[in-house]
């Protein structure tokens, strides 16, 4: 279990992290979500024993990892931001290195060495300097280290970030899998990776906690929630007609799709496909939407920067 | 200890693994050629002793050994793998010794290979094999007190360059401090035990004084004192320092 009690960190005059509290048990897959300079990665760093919070206490599995950083550490498996690594060595020697450096016993290092260069489809490159390997092999090397000691917490810096779509696929799989017995935290402005992987929210700005919600529950405030959008001949006339129907709150009409806002929480679907039937009209597209993460994320740290 | 020694192996790859070790010894082996046979005329002097060849050892460390020691934490810093080392579950402690250590045998190794010239010295005549043997060790431990010094300016920046300059720069001073030049500067106005206090911190004296073939307890007890010192203010300079 991790537990942030009123983190802050501050660099002279300005704030990184403000008073961030919260609690992620085992089973949690978070995803800290922000605007770049949001404060995630100091968050992270402070999470992992490498910054000494300016106050609060941050505890690993009930270790102050301020007090006893070494033993926190040792329940952490930490993948920095841009995934460091010592680029002259090999695949194997750099992480043969790291299972040594995590106690795996001597015996048990090249046993561990090549579970993780298996998991991550390195055995290709386990030769060669990481230095030679492009931008996705030293990400999947990264990740590599940060599992090789099978960890308890995994924290994750932009885990996918310059991977291709098949290589974001894998790795999200990859931490899907490890997700039922484990606490995983990864950073990341990607949406679609939260919905994809996650199961809870935290949107941090400004170094403040902002929302912190499930995905579902995030999606469910956008403006978007439960409404109807549509592609149909004549759309402002049909526009026109559906404004009448009580369970119409509101109609848009951008780029020749014409989205209905709902007037309350359910009726809407069924009202439209009615109306369309009643009047013959020649839709090409309709869908009831679920809300849009980017425009929660937009309304929720706009608002922020605007007070 | 676990620690240090995994990331002096690591380090060891590491130099092997470029062209930083192979560069370095070659360089070494030359000038310590060109120091003893020209400058310190090794064969015109017609005694078999190794004294040319230790007599420019201080100035030969004085730009080699920050050579290698501006590296080992500017590029840890510059390269972000520093976030990675600290937050692997070893001590400060652990990491400043393994890569001192693994620096430190490195140039023992550097050392090692110039055996060639004392088998030489024995072949030419029948030198004094114990004060030979007090030398090597005499260099050996001025190179770690050089090292130590250049270790701690490296943490200071992420900046190679920087860390090489100020290297030399505390070195010089420190090699400085025994010199008669130095010392007129402060003779006639502070008292003595200050005059002794600043001889007494210089490089040359003490290992002038072990590679006479007195290994005396007193030299021994400075070079650690001053390894200590730095790289404690290494560990110091990491901690305050390592994020930024």
């Amino acid at each position: 279990m991790i537990e942030a009690k009123s983190l802050c960190k501050r660099y002279g005059s300005f704030t990184a992290v403000n008073n961030l509290s919260f609690t992620v048990e085992a089973g949690q897959v978070l995803g800290f979500l922000g605007p770049n300079g949001a404060g995630k990665s100091t968050t992270m760093k402070m999470l992992t024993g490498f910054l000494r919070p300016t106050s609060g206490t941050a505890l690993v599995n009930g270790i102050d990892v301020a007090e006893d950083s070494v033993a926190a550490r040792m329940h952490i498996g930490y993948l920095p931001e841009g995934a460091p690594s010592y680029g002259e060595m090999t695949v194997r020697q750099f992480l043969a290195f790291i299972a040594r450096a995590r106690l795996i016993g001597s015996r048990e290092v090249a046993g561990s060495v090549d579970k993780a260069i298996d998991k991550l489809n390195l055995s290709a490159v386990s030769q060669q300097p990481i230095e030679t390997l492009s931008k996705g092999f030293k990400r999947r090397v990264g990740l590599a280290q940060a599992i090789i000691h099978d960890p308890q917490i995994l924290i994750l810096d932009e885990p996918t970030d310059g991977l291709d779509p098949n290589q974001k696929h894998e790795v999200r799989h990859l931490i899907q899998d490890m997700a039922h017995d484990k606490i995983i935290i990864i950073s990341t402005h990607i949406l679609e990776e939260v919905e994809a992987v996650c199961n809870r929210v935290m949107i941090i700005a400004d170094g403040k906690l902002l929302a912190d919600d499930t995905p579902h529950g995030l999606i469910a405030h956008s403006r978007y929630h439960r409404s109807v959008s549509m592609v149909v001949e004549g759309a402002e006339r049909v526009a026109s007609v559906l404004s009448e129907l009580p369970e119409v709150a509101k109609a848009e009409l951008r780029d020749g799709e014409l989205t209905l806002f709902p007037a309350a929480e359910s009726g809407l679907f069924e009202a439209i496909t009615n109306a369309i039937t009643d009047n013959q009209w020649e839709v090409s597209a309709l869908r009831l939407e679920a809300g849009r993460l980017d425009e929660v994320f937009r309304s929720i740290t706009r608002v922020e920067a605007a007070s | 200890m676990r620690g240090a020694i995994n990331i002096m192996r690591r380090e060891l790859t590491g130099y092997f693994a470029t062209p930083v070790a192979y560069v370095f010894l070659v360089i070494f082996l030359v000038m310590t050629g060109i120091f003893t046979f020209y400058l310190g005329s090794f064969y015109e002097r017609g005694i078999a002793d190794l004294d040319p060849f230790f007599r420019f050892h201080p100035w030969l460390y004085l730009f080699l050994v920050p050579a290698i020691s501006m590296r080992l934490w500017a590029e840890e810093r510059h390269s972000g793998t520093i976030e990675l080392l600290f937050t692997l579950p070893l001590t400060s402690v652990d990491a400043v010794l393994g890569k001192f250590l693994a620096a430190w045998l490195f140039i023992g190794l550097a050392l090692l290979l110039t055996i060639p010239l004392w088998i030489t010295v024995n072949y030419l005549g029948s030198p004094d094999n114990g004060v030979i043997l007090a030398g090597y060790l005499g260099s050996w431990l001025m190179a770690g007190g050089f090292l130590a010094i250049g270790s701690c300016m490296s943490a200071l920046t992420r900046n190679q360059v920087v860390a090489f300059i100020l290297g030399v720069v505390v070195c010089f001073l420190f090699l400085l401090s025994g010199l008669p030049m130095v010392m007129n500067l402060f003779k006639g106005w502070a008292p003595q035990l200050v005059l002794d206090g600043i001889a007494g911190l210089s490089f040359f004296k003490h290992f002038a004084d072990i590679s006479k073939g007195v290994i005396d307890l007193r030299d021994l007890i400075y070079f650690a004192l001053v390894v200590g010192f730095w790289l404690f203010a290494n560990v110091l300079v990491l901690e305050i320092k390592k994020a930024e």
